[in-house]
């Protein structure tokens, strides 16, 4: 079973908002059927001041899909419609405690509903530029459709050269299997052929020390560095995207990191958290939390002393 | 009260009298079979007395062509690669849509190395075309690999025909029994299955150990060369604890077949008639009059599943789903799509899989449970009006990238 948040359960188990919404004046169907998961979101708007006065939501779709419907109307319910739009996915996911990465694509239906149900309200035809593919890397929830566009669009020859446009296969390096297959396939149609020896150049952080693997641990500064060594080889692929990460605090087991430039606010960058982390534990071998730097408490922590 | 386990298709709790066979074999008999001095001796004694086991449920005619392995996966897996050894000039392979993984996800894997796999179809009720697959059976063909039992509806394939088919046709013929063995009566001597596989964890005995049926004088290939463990034909130490635990449970199976097709059938048929009785708009999948005694797959439309199996989680029943979303996939079940059931169907789709630990008490309950759960989730539902589907549910709501 995934490992949901306990804030997704309690949406749904105890979802709010659910049903029909008698004088609704816009309204929002969006999802597929054969993916199992759509939503119609009804909204009561009211017109002189364009203030959310009511939402409801209708879902057939799993746990997530109905945690994120309920969750979309409490953030919305006494919004204007300008504010409401400003509503990201990432904001549904936050407000659940996040959600695994295979079920993200739930929190992007809400938010399109939002959008169809508020350009149902002014009378506006929304559109839909949604293309969804199979899911190819976990670590940063890249999937097949997006691969595949950019192999193209950017004439890509090697798993290195996708991992830096999309950061897919920088974490774990599983889906390299799914990438070189979509190199094939992509490369067969422009009359090339892929070539298995274009080995992906993975930069890996600098073995531990002999004698602190001995000791059975590192120490505080050995430990410090490793997670700057991380960080910094995920560095060239954020910069691809024009972003960065750099590494603010440690506390323990949470690791503190200031996205900035593309990455800050960037609608990926939960995931992209959630891979650092993933790279983190490996490298490391313990469990931490990657924790954006503006979430770090303001106060600084007091001892008691006697 | 106790939880209560109907997902034994995926795996089943080991019996205590498999564990208590078990026991010895970690901390005193730990030996490796094939030493001669003490310690490994008796651990030998014990892997052939768990062979002889294995072949009386099979229904073996030589102990000699039960060979073990780690899975399931790897004895399907084995079979398929061998043939297309075997017969290095035979490019196709003849198999059906509704495979498990281990089959489908090599076919396609083969399919890329330009071999060329002819999925069967099935018709509504997931029953395949002998004739087509007549036509099929040509010299081209390396093997045959068709599954006696559907993990996911329990419905039976007839493998013992099929089998016969493809001996006249001088193509060899594989079956991945996992779902069937323990749950009805085989008697391979009297088939003309070349290879089957089996599955320990789904019968009651531990996970990570499998056997690869193979009949004497079938021509065959090993995947892992090594040591002369299985005559050659599977090399590695043998898991002797987790041997003589199926051993143990392929004894078990025996003496409760009977049981299996009556008593565990009766609550089976009990479950589902007390479901379809009280819940409307919902129906059973696969063929109701040929398929495992202990299987119900039922889909109740216009919901998705893994909200039902959320909410029978949280009423402490544990049951399996086709739905897109259990898996993390895009697309619910191919065995519901190759039976062409419609979507809003097909991710509403709950398999209960009893086993002979399984009450009728705790039956009632689950009978209890659904439909509430099921009335709950439809009140969310945008195809579900006050008391039943919306008037034209499709057309009534079709959401923009449907």
């Amino acid at each position: 079973m995934w490992d949901y948040s306990d804030k997704v359960k309690e949406h749904f188990f105890q979802p709010r908002n659910v049903g029909a919404l008698e004088g609704a004046n816009g309204v929002g169907d969006v999802g597929s059927i054969s993916c199992g998961d759509a939503l119609r979101l009804s909204l009561k708007v009211n017109p002189e001041t364009e203030i959310i006065e009511d939402a409801r939501f209708q879902t057939f779709g799993c746990g997530s899909a109905i945690a994120s419907s309920s969750a979309l109307t409490e953030i919305i319910k006494g919004l204007s419609i300008e504010d409401a739009l400003k509503v990201t996915n990432d904001d549904i996911a936050d407000f659940l405690d996040g959600l695994p990465p295979e079920k993200m694509h739930c929190s992007v239906m809400g938010r399109e509903a939002l959008q169809a149900a508020i350009a149902n309200f002014k009378g506006e035809e929304w559109a839909d530029d949604h293309e969804e593919g199979a899911l190819v890397c976990k670590c940063f929830a890249v999937d097949e459709k997006l691969i595949e566009g950019l192999v193209r669009a950017h004439n890509l020859h090697t798993v290195q050269e996708v991992t830096n446009y999309t950061k897919a296969g920088g974490g774990c390096c599983a889906c390299h299997e799914g990438i070189e297959e979509i190199l094939m396939r992509v490369m067969a149609e422009r009359g090339e052929i892929f070539d298995a020896d274009s080995a992906p150049a993975i930069v890996e952080p600098e073995p531990l020390p002999i004698a602190a693997k001995a000791r059975g641990g590192m120490t505080t500064v050995q430990r410090i560095r490793r997670i700057e060594a991380v960080i910094e080889s995920i560095r060239p692929n954020l910069r691809m995207d024009g972003g960065d990460a750099e590494l603010v605090e440690v506390d323990g087991a949470t690791i503190y990191v200031k996205m900035t430039g593309a990455c800050s606010g960037c609608g990926m960058a939960s995931m992209t958290i959630g891979g650092i982390q993933q790279r983190l534990m490996e490298e490391l071998g313990e469990f931490i939390k990657v924790v954006p730097a503006e979430k770090m408490p303001q106060e600084p922590r007091r001892t008691a002393h006697g | 009260m106790a939880d209560i386990y109907l997902d034994n298709n995926a795996t089943t709790q080991c019996d205590a009298k498999v564990v208590e066979a078990m026991l010895p074999y970690f901390l005193e008999q730990f030996g490796n079979p094939s030493s001669i001095h003490s310690f490994g001796a008796g651990v030998g004694r014990a892997v052939s007395k768990a062979r002889k086991q294995i072949q009386s449920l099979l229904g073996a005619a030589h102990d000699s062509e039960i060979i073990l392995t780690s899975c399931g996966t790897e004895s399907d897996n084995t079979a398929i690669l061998s043939a297309l050894k075997c017969f290095p000039n035979r490019k196709e392979i003849i198999t059906t849509t509704v495979e498990h993984p281990a089959i489908l996800a090599l076919c396609t894997q083969l399919e890329k190395e330009d071999y060329v796999i002819h999925r069967l179809g099935v018709d509504s009720k997931g029953c395949l075309d002998l004739e087509e697959y007549e036509r099929l059976l040509t010299p081209n063909v390396a093997i045959v690999s068709v599954m006696w039992a559907n993990n996911e509806t329990g419905t039976l394939f007839p493998v013992e025909e099929m089998s016969e088919m493809a001996h006249a046709a001088g193509v060899q013929f594989h079956t991945d029994a996992v779902q069937a063995v323990g749950k009805i009566p085989i008697d391979l001597k009297k088939t003309k299955i070349d290879m089957l596989s089996v599955s320990g964890h789904k019968l009651h005995a531990p996970k990570g150990i499998g056997v690869l049926y193979l009949k004497r004088g079938a021509r065959f290939r090993p995947l892992l060369r090594g040591g002369h463990q299985e005559r050659g034909r599977r090399a590695g130490t043998e898991n002797a604890a987790s041997v003589v635990g199926l051993g143990k449970a392929c004894e078990l199976a025996q003496e409760h077949i009977e049981f299996e097709n009556i008593q565990v059938k009766a609550l089976r048929d009990r479950l589902e008639q007390g479901i379809l009785s009280q819940v409307p708009n919902c129906f059973v999948t696969g063929n109701p009059d040929n398929r495992l005694p202990n299987t119900a797959n039922i889909a109740f439309e216009y919901i998705e599943g893994e909200g039902i199996l959320m909410l029978l989680n949280k009423a402490g029943i544990a049951a399996s789903s086709g739905s897109a979303c259990t898996s993390g996939s895009l697309e619910p079940s191919h065995v519901m799509r190759a039976m062409s059931i419609p979507y809003t169907a097909a991710h509403g789709t709950i398999r209960f899989s009893l086993s002979r630990y399984n009450t009728q008490t705790e039956i009632d309950r689950v009978i209890s449970a659904v439909p509430p759960i099921v009335a709950e989730l439809r009140r969310l539902s945008p195809y579900w009006g006050e008391s039943g589907p919306v008037t034209e549910p499709e057309r009534a709501f079709a959401p923009v990238y449907g």
